[in-house]
Formats: C-alpha cells, sequence, structure tokens
C-alpha cells in the first residue's frame, strides 16, 4: 500500500522570455533575426537569449491512495507541474516516474465542439481525455443524470447555458476513472451548489483510494481533501506538510502586502489640510497582510499627514465590497466628544476590530470630514481604494458557512428546536469562527 | 482499510504501466504502440470533423459531389472544348473527373491537415495524446467525401459506357499511395505551421500550382518522354495517371514514372513523421 506511484526527481522547466508572449513567429522573423545576428556577432552585443525557470528542481513522491494539495502564488509554478506530469509540455530537466493510468483535469470541457450535442461532446470529450469507448456508453447514463441535463441531450451544446455547460463539461471529467488524477483549479466555476457537488465527487474519488494531485486557490477544497500538501514558491518546493501547517505557510509567503505609499495620489474631495499616506491591514500579530482568516479580527492602520492645525474633525475608516457596497464605516473618536483637534505632523491611527465579515475580499477605504457646526460633513479628503484584504475561509466550517447561507455578513447564532410543550431537543453549539 | 486496499490492487492491476516523463532530445521515430492504444481516438477525431463539417449548411455532403463536378464542367468547357486539350482517347469530363476525385481529396486533405494542429490548439495545451492523431484523423476525415465523390464516379462510367480493365484491381494501390502523399506533407505542414504561420497563407497557393503541375486538366503524355521522371517528382502525378489507368484503362502509366513518385511520397512520410516527432516536444509551448 506504500508504494509510491508518482516520484519527481528534479524537475525543472525552462521558458524563453518573449516566447510565451511572442507565442509563434514568422519565417520574416527568422530571416530578419539571422540577417541581425550576423551583425550583432560582429558588434559586443551578442546576449543570449533571456530565459526563466518557471520549475526548478522539482523533487517528491505521491504514494498510493495519497492526495497531495499543491498550493502557491499565481505563478508560482503549479500549473506548470500539471502540464510536465501529464507529458503536454516537456521538462527541461530532471524526470518523473508515473505508475498508473493517468487522468488529467486541467480544465473542463475539453473537447467540448460548439456545434455538436451533448450527447456527442460526452464521447469526443471522453475519447480525448483517455476514455475507451465501452467505458464512455457504460458510464453515458450516470454523466447525463449527474449534468442533469437529460432534456437537452439531443441540442447543441452552443445554445447550452453557461452553467449547463458546466455541469455536462464537470460530468465527464468525474467519470474518468484513472488511477492517478491531476486536477487544476476546476472547482473554480459553477455556482456554489455546483462547486458542493463537485467537490463531493472529488472526496468520493479520493476515498476509493486513488491518487490525487490537486491544484486549488480554495483552501477550503484542499483542507477538506487533502492531508498533505505542497507549497511552490516561484517555482520551487517551499514546503511539503500536512495541509494545516502548509496553509499557513502559503498564506505567509504573501508577497503583495498592500504597502501602497501612491494613495496619497488618489485622494478625493481633499482641501490640502490632510494627507492619507498609508493604509494597512494588519492581522492579529501585527504583521501587514492581504489575507485575514476567517474569524480573526482586523486591525486597520491609517497613516496621515496635518499640513495645518485641524480642528473638530473625525478621520475614519469604511468596510465596503468589491463591489462598492458599505458594510460598515467608524471614526475616531467614538466618544464625546467626537471630533478631534490636530496640530500639523504625523499621526497613526490604529482600529482593532471585531467583525462577522464572510469570506471573500474586501476594500478598506479611509477618509475625514468636519465635526462642527459650520462645515459639519465636509469632507477634508477621501481614498476610496486604500487597502484590500480577503478574509480566507481556513477552516471548513467556514467555507460551508460561506456557501450555503446568503447574505453580507456571518452570524454565529445558538440555535434551539423546541416542541409544543416547550421541551428543549436538542442545542447546537455557537458556531465558533 | 484491507478490503479497500484489495480492490484496489485488483483495480490497478491490468494497468501497471509506468510512465517516465522526461525531457528528450534528437530524432524519434512514431511510436506505432502508443499510437495504436489511442486508435479510438482517431475515429473519434475524425468523426468529429465529418459532422461538424455540414452543420449548418444546406447542401450537406452534397458539397462533397459539388465541388470536383462543377470543377469538372468548368475545364470540360475551357480545356475539353474551347482548347481542345486531348484526353488519351475516353470523353473530356471523365477523363476530367478521374483526376479530379483524388485531386480533390489531397488538396482538402492537404489544407486541413496542415491547419489542424493550430485549429487544436486548445486540446494541444490541455490533454495528453499522441499529437499525431490531430492531423491524421483530419485527413481520414476527407476520405468520406472521396467516397462519395467516387459514386459519381461510377454512375458516369456507367453513362459513357466504360467499364474498368482487370487494372482496377491497382486502385487501392493509388488511394494508398494519395494517403501517403497528403499524410507525408500534411504532416510537415502542420508540424510548421505552429511555429510559422506562413504555413496558413502559402496552403491555399500551393495547391493552386500543384494542380497545374499534376496531369489534372490535360494528359501527362504532353510531357516530353524525357522530363516524364522529373514529373513523377510530383507524387500526385503517379496517383492521377494511375487511377485514369486502373478505372478507364487509357495509358498504361510509365513504370519509371511511377516508381519515382512512390519513392517521394515514402520519402516525405518517413520524413514527415521525423519531423513531426522533433518538434511534437514543442507544440504545446509556442502554440
Amino acid at each position: 500500500m506504500s508504494d509510491v506511484v508518482i516520484r519527481a526527481e528534479g524537475l525543472g522547466k525552462q521558458y524563453r522570455i518573449g516566447e510565451r508572449q511572442a507565442q509563434y513567429e514568422t519565417i520574416r522573423d527568422v530571416l530578419s533575426n539571422a540577417a541581425s545576428a550576423v551583425f550583432r556577432q560582429s558588434q559586443n552585443g551578442n546576449k543570449p537569449d533571456e530565459t526563466f525557470w518557471a520549475l526548478k528542481d522539482v523533487s517528491f513522491e505521491v504514494k498510493r491512495g495519497e492526495v497531495l494539495g499543491v498550493i502557491g502564488r499565481n505563478g508560482a509554478g503549479k500549473s506548470t507541474l500539471l502540464k510536465v506530469l501529464t507529458r503536454i509540455t516537456e521538462p527541461t530537466e530532471g524526470y518523473a516516474e508515473i505508475r498508473g493510468r493517468v487522468g488529467s483535469l486541467l480544465e473542463i470541457g475539453t473537447g467540448f465542439h460548439p456545434e455538436l450535442t451533448g450527447r456527442d461532446n460526452i464521447y469526443l470529450s471522453g475519447a480525448i481525455m483517455g476514455m475507451k469507448r465501452a467505458e464512455i456508453i457504460r458510464k453515458f447514463d450516470d454523466i447525463i443524470e449527474f449534468a442533469g441535463i437529460e432534456r437537452f441531450i439531443d441540442t447543441p451544446v452552443k445554445r447550452y447555458s453557461s452553467g449547463m455547460y458546466t455541469r455536462l463539461a464537470f460530468a465527464v471529467a468525474a467519470h474518468l476513472e484513472p488511477e492517478i488524477l491531476l486536477v487544476d483549479e476546476v472547482l473554480a466555476v459553477g455556482d456554489a451548489a455546483f462547486q458542493r457537488k463537485c467537490l463531493g465527487k472529488m472526496s468520493e474519488i479520493a476515498g476509493e483510494g486513488r491518487t490525487v494531485l490537486f491544484v486549488s486557490h480554495n483552501m477550503a477544497a484542499i483542507s477538506e481533501l487533502c492531508r498533505e500538501c505542497m507549497v511552490l514558491e516561484s517555482g520551487a518546493v517551499l514546503l511539503i506538510a500536512n495541509t494545516d501547517e502548509a496553509i499557513l505557510t502559503y498564506l505567509s509567503t504573501d508577497g503583495e502586502v498592500a504597502i501602497d505609499s501612491s494613495i496619497m495620489e488618489r485622494q478625493i474631495d481633499h482641501d490640502g489640510s490632510v494627507d492619507f499616506t498609508q493604509a494597512l491591514v494588519l492581522d492579529s500579530s501585527g504583521n501587514a497582510t492581504r489575507n485575514i482568516h476567517f474569524g480573526e479580527p482586523i486591525t486597520i492602520a491609517i497613516s496621515f499627514r496635518v499640513n495645518r492645525p485641524l480642528n473638530a474633525v473625525r478621520i475614519g475608516f469604511e468596510i465596503a465590497t468589491v463591489t462598492g457596497l458599505a458594510i460598515a464605516s467608524s471614526h475616531y473618536p467614538v466618544e464625546e466628544p467626537t471630533y478631534m483637534n490636530y496640530e500639523p505632523g504625523h499621526y497613526t491611527l490604529r482600529a482593532e476590530v471585531e467583525h462577522f465579515l464572510r469570506a471573500g475580499r474586501y476594500v478598506v477605504r479611509v477618509g475625514g470630514h468636519h465635526a462642527n457646526a459650520a462645515r459639519n460633513g465636509a469632507s477634508i479628503g477621501r481614498v476610496m481604494d486604500a487597502a484590500i484584504f480577503d478574509i480566507i475561509p481556513i477552516s471548513f466550517e467556514s467555507a460551508r458557512l460561506a456557501q450555503y447561507e446568503n447574505g453580507l455578513i456571518a452570524m454565529f447564532p445558538r440555535w434551539q428546536l423546541l416542541q409544543k410543550a416547550g421541551e428543549t431537543l436538542s442545542t447546537s453549539r455557537r458556531e465558533q469562527p | 482499510m484491507s478490503s479497500v486496499a484489495e480492490r484496489v490492487e485488483t483495480d490497478t492491476s491490468p494497468s501497471e504501466e509506468t510512465v517516465l516523463v522526461r525531457p528528450t532530445s534528437g530524432w524519434v521515430f512514431v511510436d506505432f504502440k502508443e499510437l495504436w492504444r489511442y486508435r479510438e481516438l482517431f475515429y473519434f477525431l475524425a468523426w468529429r470533423d465529418i459532422k461538424v463539417r455540414y452543420k449548418q449548411t444546406v447542401l450537406g455532403a452534397a458539397w462533397a459531389v459539388l465541388q470536383p463536378v462543377i470543377t469538372m464542367i468548368i475545364f470540360s468547357i475551357f480545356f475539353g472544348r474551347l482548347a481542345k486539350i486531348p484526353s488519351d482517347g475516353v470523353p473530356y469530363p471523365i477523363f476530367a473527373y478521374t483526376a479530379l476525385i483524388p485531386w480533390t481529396f489531397f488538396a482538402f486533405a492537404l489544407t486541413n491537415s496542415s491547419n489542424s494542429l493550430v485549429g487544436g490548439a486548445s486540446l494541444i495545451t490541455k490533454v495528453y495524446f499522441p499529437r499525431l492523431a490531430i492531423p491524421v484523423s483530419s485527413v481520414i476525415a476527407g476520405l468520406l467525401d472521396f467516397g462519395i465523390a467516387f459514386i459519381v464516379l461510377i454512375g458516369m462510367m456507367l453513362f459513357y459506357g466504360i467499364y474498368p480493365t482487370p487494372a482496377v484491381i491497382a486502385l487501392p494501390f493509388f488511394v494508398l499511395l494519395t494517403l501517403v502523399t497528403v499524410l507525408g506533407i500534411g504532416l510537415w505542414l502542420s508540424a510548421l505551421n505552429v511555429e510559422y504561420r506562413d504555413i496558413r497563407y502559402t496552403v491555399p497557393f500551393l495547391t493552386q500550382v500543384w494542380m497545374f503541375a499534376t496531369p489534372i486538366a490535360y494528359p501527362s503524355s504532353m510531357v516530353p518522354e524525357q522530363w516524364r521522371i522529373v514529373y513523377g517528382l510530383n507524387p500526385m502525378a503517379g496517383v492521377v495517371e494511375g487511377f485514369r489507368w486502373a478505372l478507364l484503362g487509357v495509358a498504361d502509366p510509365s513504370g519509371p514514372m511511377l516508381a519515382v513518385s512512390t519513392t517521394v511520397a515514402v520519402l516525405m512520410l518517413v520524413s514527415g513523421m521525423f519531423y513531426f516527432r522533433r518538434m511534437e516536444r514543442k507544440f504545446a509551448d509556442i502554440i
């Protein structure tokens, strides 16, 4: 049972810079390059092609029946790794040994043709992904049922809604029965209910003792499906560890902390008396971050420079959704008198916020306004997109909450179910974030 | 737990295949064992091409007949009637049509196969299978039109009262020669097209020039004797003359010319396979 089915040894993949953008060349390019190469050689600027390593020295093993998650930032090499393992592209160095029938799922709907009917596309896509004809015939009814498109099976898929298309495409893929399954980010499609279904199917596959390599940005899915994870950074393996540790490492490798000095340039309604210089989101240990775990308090730090004496102003922040809907705001000070006088100088306001934000992406707006009677509410300056942060559903409970419940914020109710006699049948524990 | 383990063992044992993913270099030949394992894919891809081809057309499969028939009519008027080009003693229309059948297939399959990889880019970057399946199946898909056009020829032969001689048993060889020729060129052009998109613009022009270098509107007997062997360097010359000989019983193909045509076709195919396999590694990166 503990035999190794995937063994990668020093895998590396090198791309020529520009190759991906330029994609292909014309014969004229080749001729003109050849011509200019002659001249270049006579001069000194004979610089070699610039290259970069999308993968470098990646070694790991996956045992039979193991589900290994692969996480990392965009460009960390996750997709390249899958492309190398699935033999779509060759590695530049190193090797990988894979024992067993490999099925890959790099996108859903691979091989679908819009003009063909759902029925035809099941056969076509199945064959392209490596299913035998007899196998497709055997699973045909299951696939249709899973996709829930019985009525439209003889309609060209170009007339399908995008939801139907996605369901059919995933249904075909879900009925592949490889011993080793390599999956990339396919759960990022469809509505929440469909994502649940996909996730269920994935854990079913994993439960059957198949070996799965699962690439995703969805930490909830990763933590449900995988016991072990590999963290990639800049093409190299940063860590292979149990999932919780790997996720924490992944979140702490965040390269794009929102320290943004250009927020001064984005000020609006600005009277020159104050300049906002920085807005940071801090986690509970005080580090600037873009990722806050679900349920964890956020600290917002607003730095500003007062240019001339300011009387009776309130400075604070507002949290909004990325679509621009304001969720809540708060201004300092909150006790009477609800305004402050500032002498010229540099200041930082910090607010630790207990909140009920659901998993998702949020925008922090900062700003200030006058509080005195004469100019009440008049702005002294605002920045509408001072910082961005994500609430990450690190536990599976929080992800489920995010998917099953509606609304802008999360609640943690203590539910009771009562019968007529007033007897308490059951009491749920208060859901912990 | 042990029951799961057992089931997994029995499930996996039949296909205990090991794949080694590693950098390769140099020239490698086609892995026929792998092609055989993927044989159903060839069928499905060809089936897709056929199904999609005449979707949302009014005339549908009639197009397979219309193209060679209309060309035949035009040739008969301009080359047969007006230019009075000789036709080896058979009526000019059937003389031209017999040549147009393999030619139409050739031109069609060549155009499709040379654009096939670029058209299948979304497959190439998302899933592994032998890349040869794409150009090869696009050639296979052309065979259906070939068959339909052939039925019309049988009707024409009955109409003109021309019955095949025993030479007709050689016909499968000439069909095969057509396939070898178009596959050879198609593999070269499809692989080149991935890297150099010039090919896309070259192919229509190429087929046009090629048609005049092939004895379709005229008999190869118009070519001076001493040039026949050079003429045979165009494998389609051998194919077309072979079709006429096998079906209409006219003009024995000259042996040396046929030998040259066959050799060239086989060389094109073998070199095409090597070139394709060499370029294959880069397809997903540059397509």
